[in-house]
């Protein structure tokens, strides 16, 4: 199996995605150009954080016209995984990939800190190996994590399970004292209607070593390759 | 065309206009060997100003140690550079920008960060971690500041942190550290002063020497436009007035997105080898990048403005080679090799054009559009500037008595009031709310980010090293007396990367002063830059580089002295990085101390010391009296120790002694760890607020496992440093302190976090 890390220009956190998984997941990986036409076969895609285009316009508005998001929604058509990261996540919502948007924090300020987040369902690639109500301690750091959508889409998401992860106290309480950013239902994540795309403001790739204070983030990429590895065998 | 602007004839009074003396213009008649014309008066004018030349500071600044065995290069580059071991150097610097974060808070601020990561990664090292020390007026109205001078301190506060995050958020350098504080002089004059660290390997750092006649000068990056010039001279070489605001096209506007792509594709750009020097154009631009790399490199330079991407129509000569518009830089390449360069800057969709090309004969020649705009010898332009011995005098001796020190409280009384209030004291009160608006975290070599150590600690991935950086400066301590608050400042700074676990091995320097016209503050300047050599010197942490910024004030009062220092320092090993919360209930507390168990030999008068303290300003309303006496082998003494017991792994958590002493240290302890508190009961010669919130340094708080309390002692003694078990962690979430057998703090921890940890927003009326 191999990941790919697709690099937008103004990406920051291509590096850190590519060490969670190639140096301390020690998996394959490798970084794609956003020019690049193709996506060097690679079995899972991670649009990493950032500020792609300086987030000139809106947040991810510029980078989903990249050359490369034609072979990642083609990737995500035929059944790919794509995980976006914060800013990737953006970027996914701007090129519709995802339901809904993002807006300015409700604090009207960055904020980097760890925040919980808590797993709500297990049935996707990217929560397979966590249990379900599991709470993870993350780090966020933005100021546009404001996920907003509308009643209809929210009734959408929350029928069909597509809710992967909402802030909570560090009780794992569903609790508007535990979001950060003022999303709605205190979503920090979601994932598409047929669970191959998903979305999260958190950084997983800041929370897989425990000298960074939590690895709490290796349980979704460790889904990810659950679920690549389940694949390759039903197809062997 | 640039015609009508070269036609004005030079005069002295057009001179004298642009602050040029008149010695310095018989000076710049000599070496033409004419008259200047306009362009060339401008160029003068502005690599002769202060921020460039360093006319006053130059005889003083030779008297720092710039010299060490890990030394690769120090003052005179962009950056100072170390060997940091594994075939790697570090490249750091201090530099300030603080007249344009008072006329435009978010844009000055936003800049000085833009304008130190470039000098950074100029030097071919990418950078991996910035800090910023900003001083600001008081944010509440008090007896020395007005409820509208408030709330413009508090606007200034807000855009420089906005500006601060916004830049390295985007550029994606995590923001690490660095240190608020208030005082009412920096009211109209706030200082912004920003560090940054990079890492490469040796044989990859770029020099800024234009070498090879006849190779291609490219210019890289963004357009050239109006804004920032006369940035250098008449913002940062010149006091501020009542037409202050006016200043506003002086300053630079900054664009992160931008210096992320320049980032890139320089570094790649390096690693074709085609590229022979390169310097980023920062204060005075085009002027300063060329005749500084010519004159390093012994050559010339000629460039043909017309070449010269610009975002404005009909600018001329003047206004392009004094433009100070942000990111861009200014490399030589090897002739023929010049395409392989531009290629990359192509791929990252950057300008890149070939302006020029390195000529002999040393001269600085600016053609525009085929007529010769500037013609001028680089190595006397750029390095034989004016250089003033300016007059100093010592100020008369304050003639102070008890009356006007600081009365302290009977004995017994309870603290905890007062203590609640120095918490939530501006200088003291937690910065969370700051220190969040900054990414610390991308990249991921953030062992101990705002907050966590004394100082800031990043690994280094290909490495088990880690690297730890403090920022240090107290602008009170040098008004009282300059050399000591200086010294101080060194002695911070180290014994903070040391409480880290780290050994300090190099230090940069922003020295923060008011007019050097006046002889007192010469006077201030010439006995910090003493403090600061005898300290460094003794600590083993030369001086790399950083800068000088005077002229901070406004309407002839000026800023209290304020040297800030910035200290790097080596953790061998990064998992044995030492943190400042406490970690377990049962653990003992001990306190070191430098100057032994008896404390200092000779005691200064309690009241006149304490005088000079944060509690005595909070409580009493007083500054007064003297900085504590500093003995600076007891502060190496405690710096080896701190080192030992880190790589030893015998302690649990380090805090070191600094603003609100003791009682504070202890509380930061509690606040930072997951619930716990303290009980504490010692005794001691000197009164209870003398005792529990004095500020000597050479001393620092450790929290020990009691199975290694006997190898802390041992250990403590072994480098001549009193040891006193003074407490306990434990697990009742209180801060109990007793001191000669009286409860002088009793309160639960909470509530003492209460009071700081919200104080700053509290105060910026956040919701």
């Amino acid at each position: 199996m191999k990941f790919g890390v697709v690099v937008f220009p103004g990406s920051n956190c291509d590096h850190d995605a590519f060490h969670a998984i190639g140096h301390v997941l020690q998996k394959p990986v490798e970084f794609i150009w956003h020019q690049s036409q193709d996506l060097h076969q690679c079995d899972a895609i991670i649009l990493p954080g950032g500020f792609s285009y300086g987030d000139y316009l809106r947040t991810g508005a510029i980078a989903r016209f990249s050359p490369v998001m034609k072979s990642v929604e083609k990737f995500v058509s035929s059944g790919g995984l794509v995980l976006g990261i914060c800013n990737g996540f953006q970027i996914l919502l701007e090129a519709g990939l995802l339901p809904g948007a993002m807006m300015r924090n409700s604090g009207l300020r960055f904020i980097c800190k760890h925040v919980h987040i808590r797993v709500e369902n297990t049935n996707s690639p990217f929560t397979c190996a966590a249990q379900p109500g599991q709470v993870l301690t993350i780090p966020i750091a933005h100021s546009d994590g404001n996920y907003t959508c509308d009643e209809a889409t929210l009734r959408e998401l929350e029928k069909n399970q597509q809710i992967l992860f909402r802030y909570t106290t560090a009780s794992g309480k569903n609790d508007a004292a535990g979001n950060p950013n003022g999303s709605v239902a205190n979503i920090a994540g979601i994932c598409n209607h047929a669970r191959n795309v998903a979305g999260l403001m958190p950084h997983p790739e800041r929370a897989v070593e425990q000298v960074l204070d939590s690895n709490d983030g290796l349980v979704i990429f460790r889904s990810m390759i659950e679920a690549l590895v389940g694949a390759a065998k039903a197809t062997a | 065309m640039a015609t009508a602007q070269t036609e004005i004839k030079v005069t002295p009074e057009i001179a004298a206009e642009h602050g040029i003396t008149p010695e310095e213009y018989a000076r710049i008649q000599q070496i033409l060997g004419r008259v200047p014309n306009i362009t060339e008066l401008g160029i003068f004018t502005v690599m002769w100003s202060e921020h460039c030349s360093y006319k006053s500071s130059k005889v003083h600044l030779k008297r720092l140690p710039t010299r060490g065995k890990l030394v690769v290069q120090g003052p005179g580059e962009n950056a100072g550079v170390v060997d940091i071991g594994d075939g790697l150097v570090a490249a750091f610097k201090i530099e300030s920008h603080n007249h344009p974060s008072y006329v435009e808070p978010f844009q000055g601020a936003t800049t000085g960060v833009g304008g130190i990561l470039r000098d950074i990664f100029t030097m071919g090292a990418r950078p991996i971690a910035v800090l910023d020390s900003l001083r600001f007026g008081e944010i509440t109205a008090s007896p020395t500041t007005s409820q509208e001078d408030a709330a413009k301190n508090r606007r200034i506060l807000d855009g420089v942190v906005r500006g601060v995050g916004s830049y390295g958020n985007c550029f994606g350098v995590p923001t690490v550290g660095g240190e608020v504080a208030f005082e009412p002089c920096y009211a109209q004059n706030p200082l912004v002063n920003a560090l940054a660290l990079g890492i490469a390997r040796k044989e990859e750092i770029f020099l800024a020497k234009a070498k090879g006649i006849g190779n291609p000068v490219i210019y890289v990056g963004a357009k050239t436009g109006r804004d920032g010039i006369h940035g250098a001279s008449l913002l940062a070489s010149a006091e501020f007035t009542e037409e202050s605001q006016q200043k506003r096209p002086n300053v630079q506007v900054g664009d992160p997105f931008m210096e992320k792509l320049l980032l890139e594709a320089c570094l790649e750009a390096m690693k074709t080898g085609a590229v022979v020097a390169i310097q980023d154009m920062g204060a005075a631009g085009l002027t300063c990048s060329t005749c500084e790399m010519a004159s390093r490199g012994g050559t010339g330079i000629e460039i043909d403005l017309a070449k010269v991407p610009q975002r404005e129509t009909g600018m001329t000569p003047y206004e392009i080679m004094l433009s100070e518009s942000q990111e861009r830089m200014l490399l030589v390449a090897e002739k023929g090799r010049e395409y392989e360069v531009l290629a990359v800057f192509k791929k990252w969709g950057l300008d890149a054009t070939v302006v020029g090309d390195v000529t002999d004969g040393g001269l600085l020649v600016v053609k525009d559009h085929g007529r010769m705009a500037a013609q001028i010898p680089a190595h006397p332009l750029a390095e034989e500037g004016p250089v003033y011995n300016r007059p100093i005098a010592e100020p008369a001796p304050r003639k102070e008595t008890e009356k006007d020190w600081y009365k302290f409280a009977a004995e017994g009384t309870n603290l905890t009031a007062n203590f609640q209030k120095l918490l939530a004291s501006p200088t003291i009160a937690s910065k969370h709310w700051i220190t969040e608006q900054y990414d610390s975290m991308v990249r991921t070599n953030t062992l101990a980010g705002p907050g966590a150590s004394d100082a800031a600690v990043v690994r280094i991935k290909e490495t088990k090293r880690a690297l730890a950086l403090a920022t240090d400066g107290n602008g009170r301590w040098c008004q009282l007396d300059p050399k000591v608050g200086a010294m101080h400042a060194v002695a911070e700074a180290a014994r903070n990367v040391a409480t880290s676990g780290a050994r300090p091995i190099a230090a940069t320097n922003c020295l923060n002063f008011g007019s050097p016209e006046k002889p007192e503050v010469m006077w201030q300047f010439s006995q910090a830059i003493d403090g600061v050599g005898e300290a460094c010197i003794a600590l083993g942490t030369p001086i790399t580089g950083g800068n000088v910024s005077f002229y901070n004030e406004t309407l002839r009062k000026s800023i209290y002295p304020t040297p800030v220092i910035g200290i790097l320092g080596i953790l061998q090993d990064a998992s044995k990085v030492l943190k400042l919360a406490f970690k377990n209930p049962g653990d003992v507390i001990i306190l070191l101390d430098g100057l032994g168990p008896g404390g200092p030999a000779n005691r200064a008068n309690p009241a006149q010391e304490f005088s000079s303290s944060e509690y005595a300003k909070t409580i009493g309303g007083i500054v007064a009296g003297e900085p504590p006496a500093i003995d600076l082998n007891a502060e190496k003494r405690l710096i080896d120790a701190l080192i030992a017991f880190a790589e030893a792994g015998t302690v649990r958590s380090a805090h070191d002694l600094s603003d609100g002493g003791l009682a504070a240290a202890l509380a930061e302890s509690c606040f930072a760890s997951q619930g716990l508190g303290a009980t504490v009961d010692f005794d001691g010669e000197a009164n209870a607020e003398f005792a529990l919130f004095g500020e000597r340094g050479a001393r620092a708080v450790l929290s020990v496992a009691p199975q290694q309390v006997a190898a802390v002692l041992a250990t403590a003694r072994q480098y001549t440093l009193g040891a006193r078990q003074i407490g306990k962690v434990t697990d009742d979430n209180a801060l109990c302190i007793q001191y000669k057998g009286v409860a002088v703090i009793s309160a639960p921890v909470p509530t003492l976090k209460d009071h700081w940890a919200h104080s700053l927003e509290r105060n910026l009326n956040i919701p």
